[in-house]
């Protein structure tokens, strides 16, 4: 469907910032959350199946791939969790401003950051082989 | 428009070609979740956390007590919920064939209810033994 008219400037034409790149972000990480909910389905499933079926899910869970989808998911539940807390607070009427906007911005930037960082140490020391 | 000789009255002709009036219903119940998951997945993380690397009587044990178990029902529901109202705007925004747009909101439904059905199967299964 190509419009036979002129069009305003798109996307395309203006060089990311901040705002829209946090704008995507957001979707993209959502999307990459529902992947991660199948694989909570999948997890509990499994505990409820058996003995086999929570041993396959766990080895899944130690190895490579699965200790990558795991950070994956734990940055994006944060971004996600921060960024939403940021939309409900606009949603609320405040923090429209081009300054508050930046520093919201950021702020959740750096918070699902840290929060990201903070679980995997946590992680780290809690679930060290026993 | 061949509708120029129609006997129908512009306002008969427009009816049923604009918003189909779900759009607040849509937002407010895409906020309600939201708001419920700030908890909920702040007590998923840490509780994860906590049972990493556990074996699977621990995590029978843990989610089947009532509060986890009652946690992990509201964050399936809730969280089950707010994925097929994002996926569906993102399919709104991106997909513009008619069939394969419908088709995708229709697998986006599916598929909710379907993950949610098995993870509250599996969680009443761990909790009420079976």
């Amino acid at each position: 469907m190509t419009a036979q008219r002129p069009l305003s400037p798109h996307l395309s034409i203006y060089r990311p910032q901040l705002t829209s790149v946090l704008s995507i972000t957001h979707r993209a990480t959502g999307v990459v959350l529902s992947v991660g909910t199948v694989f909570l389905v999948w997890w509990l499933v499994a505990a409820a199946s058996g003995e086999r079926a929570f041993a396959v899910a766990q080895a899944f869970w130690a190895s490579w791939p699965g200790l990558l989808l795991l950070f994956g998911w734990t940055f994006s539940l944060f971004f996600h969790l921060c960024n939403g807390i940021r939309h409900l607070v606009w949603d609320a009427g405040w923090g429209f401003e081009l300054r508050q906007t930046y520093l919201s911005g950021w702020t959740v930037l750096g918070a699902s950051g840290a929060l990201t960082l903070v679980a995997w140490i946590a992680g780290i020391v809690a679930g060290a082989p026993r | 428009m061949s509708d120029r000789l129609s006997m129908r009255t512009p306002l008969g002709r427009a009816i049923g070609l604009g918003s189909a009036k779900e759009g607040v219903q849509h937002w407010w119940a895409q906020r309600l979740t939201a708001v419920a998951l700030v908890p909920l997945l702040l007590w998923f993380v840490a509780a994860l956390i906590a049972h990493l690397g556990a074996d699977r009587a621990t995590v029978l044990h843990w989610l089947g007590a009532p509060l986890p178990a009652i946690a992990m029902l509201l964050l399936l529901i809730a969280g089950l919920y707010h994925m097929a109202l994002g996926i569906q705007a993102v399919i709104e925004d991106y997909i513009h064939t008619e069939w394969v747009k419908l088709a995708a909101l229709v697998l986006d439904r599916f598929a909710a209810f379907a993950l949610a059905i098995a993870g509250i199967f599996a969680v009443l299964r761990i909790a009420l033994g079976g």
